[in-house]
């Protein structure tokens, strides 16, 4: 009976000091720059090396970026790439399957080496993070239907409501730029595409689900490509982590030599957003050109 | 009949995967049982006793446990015990844990619940009866908890094999996850194919949960 007692006590304890460090951690970065200091959270190159296999954080769910094949085999752009880096630096991968919510946990706990899951640069990401040189861009895009293309969204018609799906960053983006475009607000991607199949005048999205809705649909037409500011995905290392950092910088310059993400493209994203796109999407050596 | 897409599930191995997945859910939910339900036991006659530090610790542990969003247990085990002391506990030991720690405060709770439902006069009864406090819990207490626990433990079971669908947050790799990669997989060829994937995802969770079901509904009878 006593002995039980200690080990509910025991166990109790430490439930509660998981709460502490919780609310600790989550209110500010302070945790994870503590735990990086006495070199405990992340793995250096080396260390890597030494053991043999990196680990990558990926996503496991989306098509074409980074998804499980029939064979369970992961496929995808990012996946492409994380073969690349694993094979460059000598040594095995292991993808670990992480989700956009839990993406930037991962590499504050080490439990993953790198994040190559479809990461957008923001500023907020990059104070808990550190971002590589970006392999990718990414926009806001417009697709409407070929009987009345919208190519701009200047002099808009009030009667027209632009689709959008709430939560994301067209509808950010629309509502602090154009505030004067009445939004016709759905929650899910399947609602938004069948609102604009049935009448809808436009859809704004980021530009590769719009572009890949248009390749998908005949009939619809990508009339802005590339709208609001140009963001880019890179892959994320843990906060510090100098050396795996530099080695991957050292590693998407050098790709871009012989224009690795061009290629990376043409075997993984060309089925789904055509060729058309390939020079606006693809960023070749980390050097973003400036449009 | 509607294009539900289910052609996908012969494509390649993913029935199989989808499989696997199902015994991951399985594993982890079935582990957590054999765990949980006799230490529930066990700290739900200590919640009935008499010492007032037990019962206020079990208390505390209970009610953090029941507050606390089982998503928001898995995280802390996972990511918090990296952060607090570096350990590297893999996705499904955290959720064996995380489990474990709820299906016990749960189980003690239904146990503790059960044993004060026993009338005093049952108690009183025994006694005068002649039985010995052994015999009185033997032959008389404990059958009748049984048959109080029996519902209430099958539908914490299977709400355990149910909540398995949150480890996908952590990593793991489990039979929704699954579905999920093989629907995104074939968005391009089989855009329906969610509809047909999540009703098989339905079913699977249907045959496991089916069967404890039934064992419950034999075992109340007896």
């Amino acid at each position: 009976m006593k002995k039980f007692t200690k080990v509910t006590a025991a166990a109790l304890a430490a439930t509660l000091s998981l709460s502490l460090a919780a609310c600790g951690s989550s209110a500010s970065t302070d945790a994870a720059s503590t735990a990086s200091a006495d070199g405990a959270v992340y793995r250096t190159l080396d260390e890597i090396k030494a053991d043999g296999t990196i680990n990558i954080g990926v996503f496991s769910d989306k098509n074409p970026f980074g998804y499980v094949d029939e064979n369970g085999e992961y496929q995808g752009y990012d996946i492409y790439f994380g073969n690349r880096l694993a094979e460059d630096l000598g040594v095995k991968v292991n993808y670990v399957s992480t989700e956009a919510a839990n993406r930037i946990e991962y590499l504050q706990t080490g439990k993953v080496d790198v994040i190559l899951a479809n990461f957008t640069v923001t500023p907020e990401r990059a104070e808990e993070v550190d971002f590589a040189l970006p392999y990718m861009n990414v926009a806001l895009g417009v697709v409407s239907p070929d009987s009345s293309v919208v190519t701009t969204l200047d002099n808009w018609n009030a009667d027209d409501q632009m689709i959008v799906i709430s939560g994301t960053t067209a509808e950010t983006y629309l509502t602090q730029n154009y505030p004067d475009i009445p939004l016709q607000k759905y929650d899910s991607y399947a609602t938004a595409k069948s609102a604009l199949e049935n009448g809808g005048v436009a859809w704004a999205n980021d530009n590769t689900e719009v572009i890949a809705f248009a390749k998908q649909n005949p009939g619809y037409n990508v009339g802005i490509p590339s709208l609001g500011s140009q963001d880019t995905i890179a892959p994320a290392v843990s906060k510090g982590n100098e050396t795996l950092l530099n080695a991957i910088n050292d590693e998407i310059k050098a790709l871009g030599e012989e224009n690795f993400f061009h290629k990376d493209y043409e075997a993984t994203l060309v089925d789904t957003y055509g060729t058309d796109y390939e020079s606006s999407l693809v960023v070749e050596g980390g050097v973003t050109s400036a449009n | 009949m509607p294009d539900l897409g289910l052609n996908v599930l012969f494509k390649g191995k993913n029935a199989a995967r989808l499989l696997g997945g199902l015994w991951v859910a399985l594993r982890i939910s079935l582990i957590s049982v054999v765990i949980s339900i006799p230490l529930g036991i066990l700290l739900g006659v200590l919640m009935s006793g008499k010492n007032p530090i037990v019962k206020a610790i079990l208390w505390v542990y209970l009610e953090i446990i029941r507050i606390m969003p089982q998503m928001v247990l898995l995280f802390l085990v996972f990511f918090g015990t990296t952060r607090a002391w570096g350990w590297d506990l893999s996705g499904e030991t955290a959720s064996i844990i995380v489990f474990v720690l709820w299906g016990t405060a749960e189980m003690s709770d239904l146990v503790r619940g059960a044993l004060i439902s026993i009338p005093k006069h049952q108690y009183e009864s025994s006694e005068a009866l002649g039985l010995t406090k052994g015999q009185t819990y033997l032959y008389i207490i404990i059958p009748q908890t049984v048959r109080r626990l029996i519902p209430l433990s099958i539908n914490l079971i299977t709400r355990m094999i149910k909540t398995t669908s949150l480890v996908l947050m952590i990593g793991v790799v489990e039979v929704l996850k699954v579905a999920q990669q093989i629907i995104e997989a074939n968005r391009m060829s089989s855009p329906n194919a969610a509809f047909g994937i999540y009703l098989v995802v339905f079913l699977l969770y249907f045959l496991a949960c089916w069967p404890i079901s039934l064992l419950a509904s034999y075992l109340e009878k007896k």
